[in-house]
């Protein structure tokens, strides 16, 4: 062939993969789910929830700069603060990780899109909707008020807090479901969407703390969700699990809060991190110094990090053998944290660095930060936080952790990664103003806080009595917010209007050395030209003819001839490829379901139960609907090539499919959340010398045995038929598998009905006392499990019918048995703790 | 799934150090708040002087026997982890697109992992022995 017909027809595959690839035009634009466009979406509106919380920063700092100051009333103030500490975690911190990660890690990865598209595109309107629900409730004067942790009892008293409580639970509840749809998708995007050849041990660091952060997500957020759904059983119905009165506690709460709470400082921190291990070697010229220390770091931050939650509780009166193993865990999170830094510090002494606004920075970023670690240290010796607590010197110390940890790695970041985005560079003048204005602003907003709090200032006050010796502080540190939000502003003026003049900056223009910077910019809607196959952990340093081959097509995917979006699977260790996976198109379905579920979120707050419950039941029809058009597509071949010779299967199911792996790690999530119900169930029991409490005719309160029996019997009997479904799937027989699904189904109601009828015919009343109630989570828990197992059932059987279901192509039965599994043993565990605790008491 | 021993190294045998110290993490301080709580400590429902002085002493042989196995599990685990690492011979980066580099890679990250991890189990054993009552 000579070069000229190379040419057209690499100009053909690239108007293909282009028209693929492309998003509609018009308002069919936001059907959009590819990670170009939803990774923008995300990133803008996370950012746009950090400038709306900034701007209540700042307005609190209006009212402290004086004593004695009018400027807020005093429930404005506690709205304001409440809703600043919420949107800068939930709305901005945490999402901002998600964002930028659904934008850049397919980049990294050399990969067209995530496995989950519609999954991303899922997530972001879940927190679009829940962010501006729970952010506008401020404009009609009903913001949560309570603090950003809500601690009962102040926040239980309907009466007390108006319904700011409930939007605040509700909100977030359901952009907690968001962020967790976004860890699935990155964990299995890492795992499993890899270029061909990069093994594990070559995988950017990035990936790593993508991977880490993922999996902290999914052991820290359930049990929020687990909390949030006790806080609303007792707000709405009167459970009191939470009142002491009547056998609840509501440290159990605290304890609920801040095993997410605190595992989630990490999981904000973690990722800006990860920004400055791409950005670092970048500029030092040379491979990161001990690649295997960061991951040491990454890994065993992310299990520390579960050990540190009593540190926010070290005032509640627990034992000090308690606040010891805590303050211990405390310390010792302060070992890797510091290696990581070390290793930035080598890397950059081993190699010879380049000046730049990124670096800069990073420079700056870790300053702060060590100040923050080193003040995080004091507080950690639970002794001078008995001192420290709940004082401005606790907000020093917070705000240079999240902004040395969070926020500055992450301009680092924007600047490092704009071209990537957009194709321009913004401003490096401008850039030197932003990083002196925020760096200095925020050292003098924020340093003198350490002293106001050890002159005795408390947190969360609207005001100050004058002449105490904090009034002029506090007047520094509001000039210091309101210098640091300038450098914001002006920063936020670039990205939208300054970046418009100027030139595209061409490939690489930091000269960095992995996959995400082998496009050309701004890189086409398709992303990567062709997948190549990766044997290093810079390939544009160590590869010198990779990006040509890549731009020339050579290497795998190089087209879409048959019109589909496709991607690479490969294996988890070795980068083998395993799976030319076709991912689903543009679509509605993913923000219609989102507006259906969050409206039944948001009609809950407003008590509007009927009305909600239908309006949530359409939005899970929707997803089966969506999971109809878009999952577990038939090829019409079984495999294709996808070039150099290479042929890849199009379909796989069971353990090799990422769907699996997708429900493997939703459940292990699902999984935690019932864990943590489990544990309020056994927290009961330590604090009560009687437990269960005994009843009316002086015996243990229970659910009685009989009930339960029978419910697990049937749940056995379900989860069997369930296995037996698959059997005779696997052996051909389309009936079998019909008539064990039916029965499945039949036994999984009846399971479902004698669990709730047991706690029923007992009598216990779940407004009683917080044991009734916890027994009754517990049971309502497991049936809603069965109850959606059964949709899952009744999915599979239409399916069948359809024909979509058969021996061969079986995905969908292999991920519901894999549900029962996790059903079966949630099943299991409950009636084990509900009926043998009053039964051994 | 993470406490096995296995010939070729992967991410369940870098998760196995962490994973034990979290095990016994979770041992200590649930022992030590079921027996703080159960031997009369401070009820939230009655009013109380809000301090318990039971005695600890009964509770130091579970921390032993518990860090015990704990670094006994993490040395096995530092021990499979300098095997798959290449006996302290290969040097890093292991950076290379090979299966034994992987492995190596795996080994010498999870031989860190064991000594943080031996490390931070130590760091929780320590108030045991130095707190010893409720408190």
């Amino acid at each position: 062939m000579s070069e000229t017909d190379h040419k057209t027809r690499r100009e053909a595959q690239e108007e293909r993969l282009n028209k693929v690839w492309a998003s509609k035009p018009g308002w069919r634009y936001w059907s959009a789910v590819n990670n170009t466009e939803v990774g923008v979406w995300y990133t803008v509106t996370s950012f746009a929830f950090f400038l709306f919380a900034g701007v209540l920063a700042l307005l609190m700092r209006a009212q402290l700069a004086v004593p004695e100051n009018d400027l807020l009333s005093p429930g404005l103030y506690n709205q304001a603060f409440t809703l600043h500490g919420t949107a800068m975690m939930f709305l901005f911190a945490v999402p901002i990780f998600e964002a930028v990660s659904i934008l850049m890690l397919p980049t990294m990865l050399g990969a067209r899109d995530l496995p989950f598209p519609r999954l991303s595109a899922f997530g972001y309107w879940c927190f679009l909707i829940g962010g501006v629900f729970v952010c506008g409730s401020i404009f009609f004067n009903a913001a949560p008020d309570a603090g950003w942790f809500m601690y009962p009892p102040l926040t239980t008293d309907p009466k007390l807090t108006g319904i700011g409580a409930d939007i605040w639970l509700l909100g977030l509840s359901f952009i907690e479901v968001a962020s967790i749809a976004a860890a699935v998708e990155l964990i299995v995007g890492v795992l499993k969407c890899r270029p061909p050849g990069m093994r594990i041990n070559m995988m950017p660091l990035y990936c790593w703390y993508v991977l880490i952060v993922g999996g902290m997500i999914l052991f820290a957020f359930p049990p929020l969700i687990a909390g949030d759904i006790l806080f609303e059983l007792e707000r709405l119905a009167d459970w009191p699990f939470f009142d002491p009165a009547r056998g609840g506690d509501p440290l159990l709460w605290q304890h609920l809060f801040w095993i997410f709470g605190h595992p989630e400082v990490y999981v904000v921190f973690l990722p800006s991190i990860a920004l400055m291990a791409m950005i670092i070697p970048t500029f030092a010229g040379r491979p990161i110094v001990g690649y295997s220390w960061i991951v040491l770091a990454a890994v065993g931050t992310g299990f520390l990090s579960f050990g540190l939650w009593v540190h926010h509780m070290f005032t509640t009166g627990l034992p000090a053998i308690s606040l010891g193993f805590f303050s211990a865990a405390s310390e010792a999170v302060a070992i890797p944290t510091g290696v990581q830094i070390f290793v930035f510090l080598a890397t950059m002494l081993a190699g010879r660095v380049r000046m730049s606004l990124p670096m800069l920075f990073a420079s700056g970023s870790l300053a702060i930060f060590v100040i923050g670690g080193l003040t995080g240290v004091m507080v950690a010796i639970a002794p001078f936080d008995w001192q420290a607590h709940d004082s401005y010197f606790v907000v020093a110390h917070l705000h240079y952790v999240l902004i040395g940890g969070m926020l500055m790695p992450l301009f680092a970041g924007a600047y490092y990664y704009m071209p990537l985005a957009t194709g321009k560079k913004l401003s490096d003048r401008l850039g030197r103003w932003v990083f002196w204005l925020m760096f200095a602003g925020f050292n003098i907003a924020f340093l003198p806080m350490h002293f106001t709090g050890l002159r005795g200032m408390p947190r969360r006050v609207f005001t100050y009595p004058g002449d105490i010796g904090l009034d002029w502080l506090n007047l520094v540190s509001t000039v210091g917010a309101y210098i640091f939000a300038a450098g914001v502003v002006l920063f936020t003026w670039d990205c939208v209007f300054g970046i418009r003049r100027r030139k595209n900056t061409g490939a690489n223009p930091w000269e960095g050395g992995t996959m995400e910077w082998i496009s050309p910019l701004p890189a086409p809607d398709y992303g990567i030209r062709s997948v190549p196959e990766v044997s290093s952990r810079y390939p544009l340093w160590d590869q010198p003819e990779l990006a040509r081959e890549v731009a020339e097509g050579r290497w795998y995917l190089a087209d879409a001839e048959e019109g589909k979006r496709e991607t690479l699977v490969t294996s988890v260790l070795d980068g083998k490829p395993l799976q030319c996976l076709r991912v689903p198109g543009n679509s509605f379905m993913p923000m219609i379901c989102a507006i259906l579920i969050g409206t039944s979120f948001i009609g809950t707050a407003f008590h509007f139960y009927w009305s909600s419950l239908v309006v949530g039941l359409a939005g899970v029809f929707g997803i089966m609907v969506w999971l109809w058009h878009g999952t577990a597509m038939i090829p019409e071949t079984d495999s294709k090539d996808i070039g150099r010779g290479m042929r890849l299967p199009l379909y796989v199911s069971g353990t090799q499919s990422v769907g699996w792996w997708a429900m493997f790690i939703t459940m292990f999530g699902d999984m935690t959340a019932f864990a943590s119900l489990v544990f309020g169930y056994f927290y009961y029991w330590t604090i009560h010398q009687q437990f269960p409490p005994l009843g009316l005719d002086g015996l243990p309160r229970g659910p009685g045995l009989v009930w339960p029996a029978l419910a697990l019997l049937l749940l056995a009997g379900a989860w069997g038929a369930m296995l037996l479904a698959r059997a005779r799937n696997s052996a051909g027989s389309a009936t079998g598998l019909r008539l064990s699904l039916v029965s499945s189904a039949v036994l999984a109601l009846a399971s479902a009905a004698a669990m709730l009828w047991a706690p029923w015919q007992a009598g216990l009343q779940p407004t009683d006392h917080a044991y009734d109630g916890i027994v009754w989570v517990l049971l309502l828990w497991t049936a809603l499990h069965l109850v959606l197992g059964v949709l899952m059932q009744a999915y599979c059987l239409a399916r069948s019918l359809a024909g979509k279901l058969t021996t061969r192509w079986d995905i969908d039965i292999r991920n519901v048995v894999l549900f029962w599994h996790f059903a079966g043993i949630t099943g299991l565990t409950t009636i084990a703790v509900v009926t043998l605790v009053p039964l051994l008491a | 799934m993470v406490l096995r021993l296995r010939e070729r190294a992967d991410l369940w045998s870098l998760l196995m150090p962490p994973t034990i110290w979290a095990l016994h993490f979770l041992f200590c301080y649930l022992v030590a708040a079921v027996t703080c709580a159960r031997l009369g400590g401070v009820t939230l429902t009655k009013p109380n002087p809000g301090a318990s002085f039971a005695s600890l002493e009964s509770f130091q042989p579970w921390v032993i026997g518990g860090t015990a196995v704990a670094l006994a599990l993490i040395a096995i685990s530092a021990w499979q982890a300098w095997r798959h690492s290449g006996f302290g011979l290969e040097d890093p980066p292991h950076d290379a697109a090979t299966p034994e580099d992987r492995q190596r890679f795996l080994g010498y990250a999870t031989l860190l992992l064991s000594a943080l991890s031996f490390v931070s189990v130590i760091f929780i054993a320590l108030p045991a022995f130095l707190i010893l009552d409720c408190r």
